[in-house]
């Protein structure tokens, strides 16, 4: 901390124009994650009521649920999150055209899950005969992890379009917290994935 | 400190600089209709709040004073059964998320940015969104008056299965869950805003235990809005999902459980409760010191207590639930939650008495209010305590006692507390003073009109008489009260409309206000009024807890101080200010188009009927988008403004 022009050089994780240090983005992101918890709290809280209360004759989700693609899938998200934190790591070293790939990659690896779960929506409406109205399980179900890819396609969405910002003039590490923000975003949502898929996939087999 | 100032701007202009070819151009009137539509401000982004909350205000009220008419005398018909149910519904409605909700935002966008010695909101764009979305809402919700389905009629809780496709075929429920929808939005965003605000853009010296007890409150309320909201909005979800595409959420015939939409409701409805008192704590814990010449007993109980109702609002939910048998335990663990968080309350009581205890009281308007807040909240209070208790819940419950407590708390609570700090900021944000005489006129008839309309209710309660219920046979016993309660509303609404009579005519005609009006103690009061575009010529540095208050006694050193930051000043250019937007608005717009679509399409087989709802949903999506990349390209810019001639009259 001997000159601050240094500090604002190297370390990116602090706003001098700030109480706190921290950059105002990064905490509006976080206080929303906060906020985006109770929602998905709430989601899986309704899920899981209603597997406790289960409709008598109604479907059986082992015999719906294809765990080996579902699994596939979710390591790909998790592959996602690792190619995020490098475009993070990039461009606070400035590295645009590094992170820029990574940005790709990430959002591809989101396309990749977000092409899994319509698969698997169709695969289950056509094959399975689950559908969101005729089945409590369905309603749930699809509401939950329909909302999930929801948010990642809005990530997938804020990948790209910083993609194609990164190429105005000017972008430089000075724009890492906006990466950063996008970053936890996307992690976070990463992180509900894994809840969902303990939770809604993985309890149905023990 | 030269150099972090300047990287700062530099950050600024290099966003710019690539963006000048996409965004069509920055709004720089500063007067007009443009200039408000625009705006980013946070104080005029307050005053257009409280313009539309004191609107809605009058809105509910005269929704109220319908359903008080009708229930004057027994089998009355002045309202159909029907009509009485969207009354009750919309006044519900309106009064919590139109009328107390936006009038508190007002508060929290005026004042707490000049308590904390900032410049604005952290996110000035995205406080403008809020109050659009709000405004959006706002018409969503009451478009139902004008189509042909008219207005919601299921009660401001949606319960299922009232709500559903089966009991409520026509469009106002949806109208009622979109709007509402857009209502979360709105208070999410602004409460993140302020939450960022309050933590990270704090004048040097303003530590959290040096908060003004307003904006702590300010903070926990945000809070509350984060944690809350959401549980509704999923159950509006739910709800939207079982009404559009045949869910079966709260469907009991396909598995789905009412009683869940209850819980859903009553987890944000709770913390809902505090989120409209929380404030006004905040409020009379700034009006008490002022006018007791005291600092405020007890400041941080004051604020660990605060703390303790944000946490303990969550806890206690299912009080409001103690009849659909959920089975001892859970009844009594809830009953023993919602004693408790008396506790909290209570201690704030005793904190604004010890305040007065011994202090050189003046008994100005905000005073009065002040006072007058505190006999009806301890009123509303003690009642809650009787609702606590499980069995004599299991009597009271749907009642006209409930009603009597709620409104204890809500209208002597929240609403009083609202017009005295309305008296109380009133020359910092007029430059006027409202006219003592007719203030305190209108304070005594909405102080005799309001016991009178909600005391004869805990009798007429006790005594059976039911809530929702759109008339009563006559020989029940019920008519003296009925007819007194009536009679208090109508003086009431009396009270209020002469208090809002004399705040306008105060605000264009009242005795100009000097500086610091009422010689008070906290940072807001060392701006001039109105108060300048950029707030503080030179940001000040805090010493004490009652920042203005230490300032005014130790003058010589605050005046070195700011010469020395005066030159900081100078070295970078001017005070930063934020350009002006279009684009909150262009993405509400958005927002407001694609929600109406979504509320009005028909779930049918036949296309004529959902194809051009959808095209209207999905032009509005795209204007939403439009409005949020633009936004986003455009930039946090800004320009620069020197306030010489301001530092001078500085003194």
């Amino acid at each position: 901390m001997s000159s601050p022009a240094a500090t604002v050089a190297i370390d990116h994780h602090h706003d001098h124009t700030t109480s706190t240090g921290i950059p105002n983005k990064k905490l509006l992101l976080w206080a929303f994650l906060a906020s985006d918890c109770m929602f998905f709290g709430t989601l899986i809280s309704t899920h899981l009521i209603y597997r406790l209360h289960p409709v008598p004759g109604g479907p059986d989700p082992r015999h719906i649920f294809s765990i080996e693609l579902t699994s596939f899938s979710t390591f790909i998200l998790l592959m996602s999150s690792l190619m995020m934190a490098l475009a993070v790591n990039a461009i606070q070293k400035g590295n645009v055209r590094s992170m820029r790939a990574s940005l790709l990659t990430t959002a591809f690896f989101g396309a990749i899950f977000v092409g899994c779960q319509v698969y698997e929506f169709h695969h289950f409406v056509m094959e399975k005969h689950l559908t969101i109205s005729n089945s409590l399980f369905g309603s749930t179900f699809y509401t939950l992890t329909g909302t999930h890819g929801i948010h990642v396609s809005i990530g997938i969405l804020w990948l790209m379009s910083m993609y194609f910002f990164s190429f105005k003039k000017g972008f430089s590490e000075r724009n890492a917290v906006d990466v950063d923000s996008m970053g936890l975003y996307w992690h976070f949502v990463d992180i509900v994935w894994i809840v969902i898929f303990t939770a809604v996939y993985l309890l149905e087999f023990i | 400190m030269d150099a972090t100032v300047k990287s700062h701007f530099i950050g600024q202009d290099a966003g710019h600089a690539g963006t000048k070819g996409l965004v069509l151009w920055r709004p720089t009137a500063k007067t007009g209709l443009m200039s408000w539509l625009t705006t980013v401000d946070h104080k005029r982004i307050a005053l257009l709040y409280g313009l539309f909350a004191i609107f809605f205000l009058f809105v509910g009220g005269t929704e109220a004073l319908l359903i008080r008419l009708q229930l004057a005398v027994p089998n009355n018909t002045v309202l159909t059964a029907h009509q009485y149910n969207t009354m009750f519904t919309m006044h519900g409605t309106t009064m919590i998320f139109l009328a107390i909700m936006p009038l508190n935002s007002a508060f929290f966008n005026f004042i707490m940015p000049l308590q904390i010695g900032a410049r604005d909101v952290a996110f000035p764009r995205l406080n403008a969104f809020s109050l659009w979305t709000f405004v959006a809402g706002a018409i969503i919700l009451n478009l139902g008056w004008f189509m042909k389905d008219g207005a919601p009629d299921a009660g401001w809780f949606g319960y299922a299965p009232l709500t559903s496709k089966m009991y409520n075929p026509d469009h106002s429920i949806d109208m009622w869950v979109m709007g509402l929808q857009i209502l979360g939005i709105s208070s999410v965003a602004g409460s993140l805003n302020f939450i960022v605000t309050i933590i990270n853009l704090r004048a040097p010296g303003m530590t959290m235990m040096r908060l003004p007890v307003f904006t702590w409150m300010t903070l926990i309320t945000s809070f509350l809005i984060v944690l809350a909201f959401p549980a509704i909005t999923i159950a509006l979800v739910e709800l939207m999902m079982d009404r559009l595409f045949a869910t079966n959420f709260f469907e009991a015939s396909n598995g789905g459980m009412p009683i869940l939409w209850q819980h859903l409701f009553w987890v944000f409805g709770h913390p809902e409760v505090y989120i409209l008192i929380l404030p006004a704590f905040g409020m009379i814990s700034e009006i008490m010191p002022t006018f007791s010449r005291k600092p405020l007993f007890g400041y941080p109980v004051v604020v660990f207590s605060g703390a303790a109702i944000g946490f303990l609002g969550f806890t206690v939910w299912s009080h409001h639930m103690f009849t659909t048998g959920m089975g001892t335990v859970a009844t009594a663990a809830f009953a023993l939650a919602t004693m408790a968080i008396a506790v909290p309350t209570g201690v704030k009581i005793f904190n604004w008495i010890g305040t007065m205890w011994g202090g050189h009281i003046r008994m100005r308007l905000p005073m009065l209010f002040a006072l007058g807040f505190i006999w009806m909240f301890m009123i509303g209070g003690f009642s809650g305590v009787m609702h606590a208790a499980a069995p004599a819940d299991a009597q009271q419950q749907d009642s006209y006692f409930v009603i009597a407590h709620f409104h204890y708390v809500l209208i002597g609570g929240s609403l009083f507390a609202m017009l005295g700090g309305l008296c109380y900021w009133f020359p910092l944000v007029f430059g006027r003073q409202m006219s003592e005489r007719w203030g305190r006129i209108a304070f005594w008839i909405i102080f005799a009109g309001f016991n009178v309309t909600f005391f004869p209710m805990h009798f007429l309660g006790l005594n059976g008489m039911p809530r929702r219920t759109f008339t009563y046979d006559g020989n029940l016993g019920w008519n003296t009260p009925n007819l007194i309660s009536s009679c208090g509303a109508f003086f009431l609404g009396l009270g209020i409309a002469i208090f809002f009579i004399t705040f306008v005519y105060g605000m264009l005609k009242g005795a100009k206000a000097p500086r610091d009006a009422w010689d008070a103690r906290t940072l807001e009061w060392s701006l001039p009024n109105p108060v300048p575009e950029y707030n503080y010529a030179v940001i000040p540095t805090v010493h004490a807890r009652d920042a203005l208050w230490y300032q005014k006694h130790h003058a010589d050193e605050i005046r070195q101080e700011e010469e020395a930051h005066a030159k900081e000043e100078d070295a970078h250019g001017g005070i930063h200010m934020p350009f002006q937007s279009f684009y909150p608005f262009v993405a509400t717009v958005g927002i407001f188009i694609a929600s109406w679509g979504i509320a009005v399409t028909d779930h049918s087989s036949n296309p004529a009927f959902w194809t051009p709802k959808v095209t209207v949903t999905i032009v509005g999506g795209a204007i939403m988008l439009l409005g949020f990349y633009l936004w986003s390209l455009e930039g946090a810019d800004g320009y620069h403004i020197h306030v010489k001639e301001e530092k001078k009259s500085h003194s």
